[in-house]
């Protein structure tokens, strides 16, 4: 492919290109296409035909099966809300082969383009100019190499490439373009565009590890290509597939949940009529399920988005005149233990304390079944939470909840939530299942969660070692800053055992901090207390000193300190 | 107060006392619903009552199953301990009395239902046996302490239930501070028997009468197959020890089979046990009885429609094969229907709906007028006739009660046709129309039955039948039909008895006809000649082809021909009769929904196809694709489905910017610069968050910024 491109770039200068070598480079161009695919295809063709060839009969009578399962569980009855119960489990629980990691940038790209978007404008536009018009507005051009540039210069390479793809049509018209506007600016560009377009077949190749070569060896000798194993098979290498690029490499400041949340606030919620307009049905079945509640029931709600608005709605315009508990389950160090602590002692006024949850459980139901009058109902956020979902935990609210004037209400998130309760348990909840899909986001349930991408321990470990810092001597600052510009020194390198207590000492002679080791000795002890410095012995035997706090977060620190001084 | 904090989990709220809701205002739930304020607390009061009917008729069927396994129970209680009671010190008695005399219960797999059996057990045990009884189960036992301190507790608790509380001194002593062990039990046991001893000698045997002076302590194990071995085995072994200072008996309440006991027990501990096997009624023919006696039947006005039948039917089979889950859907197919319908006010027995149909008002008179199967009524009568019943309320009313009636009537005939015809379907080989009654209930209320090949079939087949079974089945028909309450039914009768006389002077008749055959045979031997042979073999063939039926062959004709028009005449489905939107509550999907309810496909849906949910025409999309316009999360979802085990951050991250920024259009170009949007970025974080929130990825250590996936395959 390179060859032909090669005499190309080579004859811009020179000759005119006609209409039809256009054509062909662009036939050519897809070609290469087929060809990549080709050799992905090789790779995995064997284990998709054999999967065909075994699973497809298999497969088609299991979901003949299954149709008829559902069908039989009426599941065909006309859906008024239409709210997709027609799905059947196959495509819910559907087994597929893990991907490579490239294929979620050709997704988005792919979602990028669909129609009616931005870039199906910017199209037509182009394909309007005829190929000869070798006069081009100069601002076309600059925005279109600007945009080229972006590509080069920040998208990195593989998301490049991503968007490159899908459109050749686009690249090569700026390639004709190119050839008539004979600048050397537009001829780099043209040869960055073309590596872009000629590397997608060798990274394919590439991208394509060994232990996936030799995974599909295997799987062709034993002939044993079975979903199952196919899946043990996936899971077994621990090799993971994935780009090694990191959040850091990104420059990219991350978030506190300050302004996360401030952020957030400020996007407008999409589609906020269409939600309002979900959580308004919802809100008509309040009366419903205060009905269902007096008769025994308790009431579940499931599907996608928060129901904590939803739930509290009803707890003020519904239960405003009935004693109830509102336990928030996403709550971090919520207990069985503490919900039950508040029905003894702000619902019953019991003063004492109980040996165990199950003496306290049969004090609560002893005292419901004794006084009729008492009524309480329970609404719970998450009852799937993660301190709540034990086995222990949710038999004790099901058998609260299985008492007549105890009324339930929950809510759940999880998507194995289900799996929490057995027959016996869900016959002490005595379920009615509500779909209740709002949509609206986890603002609450979110925030205690210790998220992924948020700064959260930064901050605080920031703000923690400043403190702790400004309490001390001006040469305990001293010694902390020499490790800490001692590691972040060595932040380059990966197997950075800590800095040696020796060498330490020794550095801290030369600046004049310490006179003997055991002055360090004690000034160490008391970083260590305070977790500001953990010790580690290496295999030699030396002890290591290391500062457990993220490089980004030590920098902040230093800075700051320049600051003050 | 605002209910987030970082301090607290649970928020009571109790309302000052004088504003307290008083609870009967569950009639006002009832009837928030605005578009219908008619009779809503008489609709209330009727769906409340019909429902304690039905709920006190379940229990009795119960009760009435159990009768048979209790009084088994009872009889062996009562045996086992008959020598301790004599008090015999014979040799033999002594070496056998190492054994603990044990009831294995089997119960089936319906774990759920356990529950009721062994509260009415126990509650047969305290009437007719021993007021000592403990209810033990696994949960509560992971210890043979907890094991011990429970039985203590049940036991001594029971005890000063059955002597009130006249004594003060032992109720105060709780039950934590005894110490828990074999010989305070049985010194306990010494001083309560001596104590009813003494008592029973000087109150001249009141209150215990039905006890003997030494009742045996009853131990139940309600579920036996979750207890740990080791505390089975010890509190065995231990107990083994004492058998003979107190009379001890274990029921094992055992769900899956009674290997399960061998299984669970080395020999040692399980030659300690006497063991006797008890089988309980199986869920099934439970469930058949609680169909015949709450479906099939004219005492309940409510009646089921079809696809609903089949739901709750299949909720039993396919899932947990729960009586009790079965009648729980039909409690709330009960409320549904008087919830949603505002004409099941006349839903009731037929002298109350008569009255009320009096009292309607206007309005309800419309909402009849709408009924569907009414306006095919209508549509069906002369047009004077149609206009008098579109406007004048009265002649509508009257016209009401006599379709009342007429529904009433035709529930009475279905259901002695439909037991007569199960008779005959459910003798027949391969039972094309099902073997249950429910299958032919089911597969009359749907359609014509008749229209059907498995009822042509089964035609056929009982075309068929051999003498001997016919009229055994006529006989079963007949005594169906006389006990019958329909008034119809006496001609019936009548016709049925007449088809039994004619077989069985069939079988004089039969004799002679013999004899005719047998003279043809000799014809047949006396020819000689070839041609002649030939001849009369054709004549034979012939006359054979074209041969009238033997009598017995045109009676049971007849017989099928009769019971096929009766199936004809009676078993139309409900849904042509008029007027049956008021008895039979219908909507399959809203029960299906909150009973067998389904979160992960609801969340799939809604992940994959806001626009299921949201209808914005942005959303809209073909095929498996979403609209790069969709919510984030739905967004982020796609993005995260196309990847392996392990998740890229940064890649995934990239992907949403490209998708959202493309989705924004104006700002693609705006924002531009080297890095990701702010806002972006914050919403990636939110979505992502939710996702984890939602259990489809998880935080991961193997690789700097990498999320681990946990759900496999695309979708």
């Amino acid at each position: 492919m390179s060859q032909p491109e090669g005499k190309g770039s080579g004859a811009l200068e020179v000759k005119f290109v006609p209409d039809e070598e256009v054509l062909k480079h662009i036939a050519d161009d897809a070609g290469v296409k087929v060809r990549k695919d080709k050799t992905q295809l090789t790779v995995s063709v064997k284990r998709f035909v054999k999967k065909l060839e075994n699973i497809s009969d298999d497969e088609a009578q299991e979901i003949l099966e299954e149709k008829n399962y559902v069908a039989a569980l009426g599941i065909c009855a006309q859906d008024p809300v239409g709210n997709g119960s027609s799905v059947s489990g196959g495509e819910v629980y559907s087994f597929q082969t893990p991907k490579c990691s490239s294929k979620m940038a050709e997704l988005a790209s792919a979602l990028a383009q669909t129609p009616g978007q931005s870039v199906a404008p910017e199209c037509p536009e182009k394909t309007a100019k005829t190929p000869q018009s070798s006069k081009r507005s100069s601002s076309n051009k600059v925005q279109q190499r600007s945009k080229k540039k972006e590509f080069v210069s920040t998208t990195p390479y593989r998301l490049r490439k991503r968007l490159a793809a899908p459109d050749p049509y686009l690249e090569s018209e700026s390639e004709y373009s190119a050839s008539c506007s004979e600048e050397e600016d537009e001829e780099d560009q043209k040869e960055v565009s073309a590596v872009g377009r000629k590397t997608p077949a060798k990274t394919k190749a590439a991208s394509m590890p060994p232990p996936r070569n030799t995974l599909a060896k295997k799987i062709k000798e034993d002939k044993m290509s079975n979903l199952v194993e196919e899946y043990f098979e996936a899971h077994s290498s621990s090799k993971v597939l994935t780009s090694d690029r990191t959040l850091q490499k990104l420059q990219k400041r991350r978030l506190n949940q300050q302004t996360l949340h401030d952020l957030l606030k400020k996007a407008p919620l999409a589609y906020a009529a269409e939600i309002k307009e979900l959580n308004q049905q919802h809100e008509s079945l309040f009366s419903k399920w205060m009905l269902q509640l007096h008769l025994g029931f308790n009431i579940l709600l499931y599907g996608l988005g928060s129901k904590r608005d939803l739930l509290e709605k009803f707890r003020t315009s519904v239960l405003q005149d009935s004693v109830h508990l509102v336990v928030n389950g996403y709550f971090p160090s919520i207990t069985v233990r503490s919900i039950l602590n508040s029905i003894t002692e702000e619902v019953l006024d019991h003063i004492g304390t109980f040996r165990s949850p199950l003496d306290q459980l049969e004090f609560v139901i002893k005292r419901f079944k004794e006084d009729s009058s008492l009524e309480l109902y329970v609404l719970i956020h998450n009852l799937d939470s993660q301190m709540l979902r034990g086995e222990r935990s949710q038999q004790i609210l099901a058998q609260l909840s299985s008492l007549p004037s105890i009324y339930l209400i929950a809510s759940i998130d999880h998507i194995n939530a289900p799996l929490m309760w057995d027959q016996a348990k869900l016959s002490l909840y005595n379920w009615l299942w509500y779909e209740t899909t709002t949509f609206s986001p986890y603002v609450e349930e979110t925030s205690y969660e210790n998220s992924l991408l948020v700064q959260q321990s930064g901050s605080l470990a920031l703000s923690s070692l400043t403190h702790v810092l400004r309490s001390l001597t001006l040469n305990a600052r001293g010694i902390f800053r020499l490790l800490a510009q001692y590691q972040l020194e060595n932040k380059d390198n990966p197997s950075y055992p800590g800095l040696s207590f020796q060498d330490f000492y020794q550095q801290c002679r030369e600046a004049f901090l310490v006179n003997s080791d055991l002055t360090l000795r004690a000034q160490l002890t008391e970083f260590r207390d305070h977790k500001l410095i953990r010790t580690k012995r290496g295999t030699d035997g030396v002890e290591y000193l290391l500062i457990p706090v993220d490089d980004s977060t030590l920098t902040d620190f230093l800075e700051k300190e320049d600051e003050d001084v | 107060m605002y209910l987030s904090s970082v301090a607290r989990g649970c928020f009571v709220f109790k309302p000052s006392p004088k504003k307290r809701r008083v609870s009967q205002k569950t009639v006002n739930d009832f009837g928030e619903r605005k578009d219908d304020s008619e009779d809503t607390e008489l609709r209330f009061v009727t769906c409340q009552s019909l429902w304690h009917e039905i709920k006190s008729e379940t229990e009795q069927i119960q009760e009435d199953l159990n009768k048979q396994l209790f009084d088994n129970l009872v009889s062996f209680l009562r045996r086992s301990h008959s020598e301790f009671q004599e008090k015999t010190t014979k040799w033999t008695c002594q070496m056998k009395s190492r054994e603990i005399p044990t009831a294995a219960l089997v119960l089936g797999v319906n774990v759920t239902d356990h529950d009721l059996t062994f509260r009415s057990l126990s509650e047969v045990l305290q009437n007719n046996v021993t007021p000592y009884i403990a209810l033990l189960e696994a949960k509560d036992c992971p210890g043979i302490k907890n094991l011990m301190q429970k039985l203590m507790g049940q036991l001594m608790n029971c005890y000063i239930d059955v002597e009130s509380l006249e004594d003060e001194d032992y109720v105060q002593v709780s039950q934590n501070r005894i110490r828990c062990s074999m010989t305070s039990l049985i010194n306990w046991y010494e001083s309560v028997t001596k104590k009813t001893d003494s008592e029973t000698l000087s109150k001249k045997r009141t209150s215990s009468s039905r006890h003997w002076q030494s009742p045996p302590v009853v131990v139940i194990f309600k579920d036996m197959e979750s207890f740990t071995t080791k505390v089975l085995q010890d509190f065995i072994v231990i107990s083994s020890q004492h058998i003979r200072e107190l009379p001890l008996v274990l029921i094992f309440g055992i769900a899956t089979s009674p290997m399960i006991i061998h299984s669970l027990l080395p020999h040692s501990v399980s030659s300690l046990l006497c063991i006797e096997l008890f089988q309980s009624l199986s869920c099934k023919e439970h469930l058949s009885t609680i169909i015949d006696k709450l479906l099939l039947t004219t005492q309940f006005p409510f009646k089921l429609g079809e696809k609903v039948l089949q739901v709750l039917i299949n909720i039993f089979l396919y899932h947990d094969f729960s009586v009790q889950n079965f009648i729980k859907g039909f409690q709330l197919s009960v409320v549904e229907h008087f919830y949603s319908q505002p004409l099941s006010v006349l839903c009731c027995q037929l002298v109350d709906a008569k009255k009320r149909v009096d009292s309607l008002s206007h309005d309800q008179c419309e909402n009849i007028r709408r009924l569907p199967s009414f306006r095919r009524y209508v549509e069906s009568q002369a047009s004077e006739k149609q206009i008098a019943l579109l406007t004048a309320d009265n002649f509508l009313k009257e016209t009401i009660q006599k379709l009342l009636e007429d529904l009433h009537v035709y529930h009475e005939n279905y259901v002695s046709v439909l037991r007569c015809l199960h008779v005959f379907t459910s003798s027949l080989p391969k039972y094309p129309l099902g073997k249950q009654i429910r299958e032919l209930h089911c597969a009359c209320l749907e359609n014509r039955v008749w229209e059907t090949e498995e009822y042509e079939s089964s035609l056929q087949l009982a075309r068929m039948l051999n003498k001997s079974d016919l009229v055994t089945l006529l006989q079963q028909c007949v005594e169906i039909f006389v006990s019958s309450s329909g008034k119809e039914f006496g001609k019936t009768v009548e016709k049925l008895k007449e088809f039994l006389t004619q077989f069985q002077t069939l079988e004089a008749e039969a004799f002679q006809e013999r004899d005719v055959s047998v003279s043809s045979q000799k014809e047949l031997q006396k020819t000689t000649d070839l041609y002649h042979l030939q001849k009369t073999l054709l004549e034979l063939k012939e006359s054979r082809r074209s041969k009238k039926l033997t009598k017995f062959e045109m009676l049971r004709f007849e017989v099928v021909d009769y019971i096929d028009s009766l199936v004809r005449n009676y078993l139309v489905p409900a849904d042509h009769k008029t007027l049956h939107e008021i008895v039979y509550f219908n909507s399959a999907s809203i029960l299906r929904a909150h009973l067998n309810a389904a979160p992960r496909i609801a969340l799939h849906t809604a992940l994959n196809n806001p626009y299921c949910y949201l209808k914005n025409q942005a959303l809209k999309s073909d095929g498996g694709s979403i609209s790069n316009k969709a919510p984030d999360i739905c967004i982020v979802y796609k993005l995260h489905l196309e990847c392996g085990r392990l998740i890229n951050l940064v890649d995934w991250l990239e992907a949403f910017s490209t998708v959202v920024m493309a989705a924004e259009g104006s700002k693609a170009d705006a924002a531009s610069s080297d890095q990701v949007d702010d806002t972006i970025h914050a919403r990636f974080i939110r979505a992502v968050s939710e996702l984890e929130l939602l259990g489809f990825i998880k935080p991961s250590k193997q690789k700097t910024d990498h999320v681990a996936r946990l759900t496999w395959g695309g979708c």
